[in-house]
């Protein structure tokens, strides 16, 4: 099914934010409230909408743990900071969905969402084996989302631009 | 002794302080408040251009690099321009990497200028166009677009201004603080009169990116314009920059070539790890631009029509992240507009007269601000008007 611009925007709205008012986003795509109603409509006739889905951060609920692809990571510890470093070098990609010192016979664990295998063995390859510390990785694929779409399920970063700028 | 004399020149001595500055501190000072007042993107800098940097960091360049810029950075430039304006210049000699737009302002200014000259400013505009030909010795003078043409310089009013001694035109599309976007056959009927008169035409591009209805039209890509264009670009809007100040000029050869003697003598080169920052933003930075403008276009569209809902008639502006509603309506100076709903409800705006005389009785709005804010600040300001 192919989709015009505007249809596609609604869906890609709905998809980071499925409560948003329809008032609200007739406004952000200059449809009329009806006019988007209707589209929403032929959209979950069209089976194109499926389900309005919450995002739950899993990981904040005991026994819920679910990944998309663990990767096991050695590295070697810089003095000073130990793990600390390479971790946050690795976490603060944001197709990583988290990141754990483990014990036993690898460092790091990182898990990766990608939107296919290759992505990620981009990653592995073009990212994450060519830092410093990064000795060897291993990759194993599992099968739950971490982040939908570009919602992250961590909070975003406070405004820390001043109040009033040319 | 005691000292009897100011030791500070007479042309500083004449420069006023921005006006924006007293609604910063009284902002400043609040808790609470929405601000609608910032003049940059509400992202942060794209983790793989951060990231870039860092690299760059650890493996040690953190030496000078040529004046005009790292020569990898100057031909990324260059392929940018070609591929995004279809505008060519040599990263050989036509490309200078600057310290933000502002420096590439200043350093075009001053190799232009002999003291007298006159530099025509389209108003409302950047508050620094005026106070930076004034310290390169020029005269500015200022032309005011008109609310009633969206604030779009209409060709005539160069005409009436210009004078034998008039050297320059300083464009800006889109146009900080009105959102103005001028399009391909506008800028023709521009270049038409500059050439007719021999001006040399400085294009701030600032918010090139961020131009939401129509492909952008760059000034230098209209028939015969690049030979007599200073064109201004840079890193801080479109790729959420703005504290790595870094930006660029694209002339011809005889114009660069003047002020990177400028730029050698005063800056020495931009910052090196910002350089290499750059370099991934032109290589890799395209989707995340795209995203953001994406996302600055619905915010956009709700804000706008949401202004026009509550009263404040507002045009729907092509570019840029600024709502510049009228404000004239309530019988307020924009001033007092500003302050009355920064005290009383809490939303910080900058009153249009800042930005120059035709300004008075509008107030730019930034929506660079989340969609909750935006809402909230919609809220707050139809409060504020209904109590009028």
């Amino acid at each position: 099914m192919k989709l015009s611009e505007k249809e596609l925007e609604i869906v890609e709205l709905l998809e980071k934010h499925a409560r948003l008012p329809i008032d609200t986003m007739a406004k952000m795509v200059s449809l009329s409230v009806s006019e988007v109603e209707h589209i929403i409509k032929k959209l979950e006739e069209a089976k194109v909408i499926v389900q309005y889905a919450t995002i739950v951060d899993w990981r904040k609920v005991d026994g819920h743990e679910g990944v998309t692809a663990m990767i096991d990571v050695k590295v070697t510890p810089k003095r000073g900071v130990g793990f600390d470093e390479v971790a946050e070098r690795i976490y603060r990609f944001p197709e990583v969905k988290s990141v754990y010192l483990m014990s036993g016979a690898y460092d790091l664990s990182v898990v990766i969402e990608g939107r296919s295998m290759s992505e990620i063995a981009h990653f592995v390859s073009e990212k994450l084996s060519t830092l410093d510390s990064v000795i060897s990785t291993t990759t194993h694929f599992i099968l739950k989302k971490y982040k939908h779409d570009g919602t992250v399920f961590e909070q975003g970063d406070q405004d820390r631009r001043i109040v009033v700028a040319p | 002794m005691q000292k009897t004399k100011t030791y500070v020149s007479d042309t500083v001595s004449r420069l006023q302080p921005s006006g924006i500055r007293r609604f910063f501190d009284l902002a400043a000072s609040m808790e609470g408040v929405i601000s609608l007042g910032v003049g940059e993107p509400d992202f942060i800098t794209p983790w793989s251009v951060r990231e870039a940097c860092i690299l760059s960091l650890e493996q040690g360049y953190t030496s000078y690099t040529a004046n005009a810029g790292l020569w990898e950075l100057r031909k990324e430039i260059s392929d940018y321009l070609a591929r995004r304006f279809e505008v060519l210049y040599d990263p050989a000699n036509e490309i200078i990497v600057t310290v933000g737009a502002s420096q590439a302002l200043d350093v075009s200014l001053r190799a232009i200028l002999n003291p007298g000259d006159e530099v025509i400013v389209v108003e409302p505009s950047f508050v620094s166009y005026a106070p930076l030909v004034a310290l390169a010795g020029g005269v500015p003078i200022s032309i005011q677009t008109s609310g009633k043409h969206q604030f779009k310089l209409q060709p005539e009013q160069i005409e009436q201004v210009v004078t034998p001694k008039t050297k320059a035109l300083i464009i800006c599309s889109p146009n900080n603080p009105t959102g103005t976007v001028l399009n391909r056959e506008e800028l023709a009927q521009i270049a038409r009169i500059v050439a007719k008169h021999d001006l040399l035409v400085i294009s701030d591009e600032i918010y090139a990116e961020l131009c939401y209805d129509e492909q952008y039209t760059s000034f230098p890509a209209i028939a015969h314009m690049r030979e007599r264009t200073i064109l201004i670009n840079g890193f801080s809007k479109g790729f959420a920059m703005t504290g790595w100040r870094l930006g660029f000029i694209a002339a011809p050869k005889d114009l660069a070539t003047a002020m990177l003697k400028i730029h050698q003598y005063t800056m020495m080169c931009a910052p090196t790890m910002a350089q290499y920052a750059a370099i991934e933003a032109l290589q890799n930075g395209a989707g995340d631009v795209e995203e953001m403008k994406k996302s600055y276009r619905q915010r956009r569209n709700f804000f706008v029509q949401s202004l026009n809902e509550i009263g404040l008639s507002c045009h729907m502006p092509g570019g840029a992240f600024y709502a510049f509603p009228s404000i004239q309506s309530t019988g307020m100076t924009s001033e007092k507009f500003a302050e009355r709903l920064l005290l009383e409800e809490k939303v910080a705006v900058v009153p249009g007269h800042v930005f120059g005389a035709s300004g008075e009785g509008y107030i730019r709005c930034s929506y660079a601000s989340s969609l909750e804010q935006l809402q909230e600040a919609i809220r707050r300001m139809k409060r504020f008007l209904e109590r009028l």
